[in-house]
């Protein structure tokens, strides 16, 4: 099964990076945009989706301080 | 009085370390993947980009077999000193409490800077004098020490704050200008700063020393006990 696991930085944490991209944008002519947060996506195949939010725990996300959701691909969801 | 300097995938202030760790005690290099430390009274984690960096700073090297003899090591109170990387992959580890976030100028740094002792009735800092400061490089991207507020305050409360920078000498946006925490039992304490770059005069500062002066004179009094 196919799972997709977002990870931000949590709220209130300083995203320095996020504040770069949104500082960028109006130079491109992109105004009003703020807010901006930068994180990663892992996209992974498991057999057992039981134990990803474990998995996410222990090494995809520090919870201190990162925020994750999993998303898992159901193969029933293309029927 | 003998240190061990962990070598990873991707270290590169091992032997600066090791160097360092040699001026004050016996020292020599341990393998990451050894679950052995060879009997050394202080392990040393040195700075580097241990496995890349991939996913986060250091959260790979916690799985390196030899960090289970770290665990074990520190569980029973031998010391622990990790600098900069090393620092990143205590934390990961959870061995120490916090954790290092992206720079808040997200540029690496590399430049002196100075930092105060907070606390010296440590074995890491037992040859340094409350307030006295230390002239030492900082050169990473993830030195941004972060710690929830209420953790921050326990640590407070049980003295785990054990180097700050100088007013106006932070250099990474770390909170509450710390440079250096340790855990409650004070045998394990992880540093942004490299105290093994800054210990002989040709370097302009040999005030690194005193962190692994401390170590040896520590480790030697228990030895005399």
């Amino acid at each position: 099964m196919k799972a997709r696991v977002l990870i931000r930085p949590k709220e209130g944490i300083l995203d320095p990076q996020g504040q770069a991209v949104e500082r960028a944008l109006p130079a491109l002519g992109f105004e009003g945009v703020s807010e901006v947060r930068v994180g990663r996506m892992v996209e992974l195949e498991v057999q057992d989706p039981s134990r990803m939010a474990e998995l996410c725990e222990r090494l995809l996300a520090n919870p201190l301080i990162e925020d994750f959701e999993i998303d898992l691909d159901r193969p029933e969801d293309h029927s | 009085m003998k240190f061990g300097v962990v070598r990873f995938p991707g270290s590169c202030d091992e032997v600066d370390a090791l160097l360092a760790c040699r001026r004050y005690g016996e020292a020599e290099l341990l393998w990451h993947g050894d679950r052995d430390l060879n009997g050394v009274d202080a392990v040393v984690i040195p700075g580097g980009f241990s496995y890349g960096d991939y996913l986060r700073v250091g959260a790979i090297a916690r799985f390196s077999p030899v960090m289970d003899a770290v665990s074990e090591h520190a569980a029973s109170g031998g010391l622990v000193l990790g600098i900069c990387n090393g620092f990143q992959v205590l934390c990961e580890a959870g061995l120490l409490p916090g954790a290092l976030l992206p720079n808040d100028g997200l540029r690496f740094l590399c430049r002196q800077v100075e930092v105060e002792v907070v606390d010296p009735d440590t074995p890491f800092t037992r040859a340094c004098e409350a307030g006295q400061v230390l002239s030492v490089p900082v050169k990473h991207t993830s030195g941004r020490y972060y710690a929830p507020e209420e953790m921050l305050g326990d640590m407070e409360a049980h003295g785990q704050i054990i180097l700050r920078y100088r007013e106006g000498c932070n250099p990474n946006g770390s909170v509450a200008d710390i440079a250096a925490v340790c855990n409650p039992e004070k045998n394990v304490m992880g540093l942004m700063p490299h105290p093994e770059h800054a210990v002989h005069p040709l370097t302009g500062s040999t005030d690194g020393g005193c962190l692994f002066e401390s170590l040896a004179r520590h480790a030697d009094s228990l030895a005399a006990a």
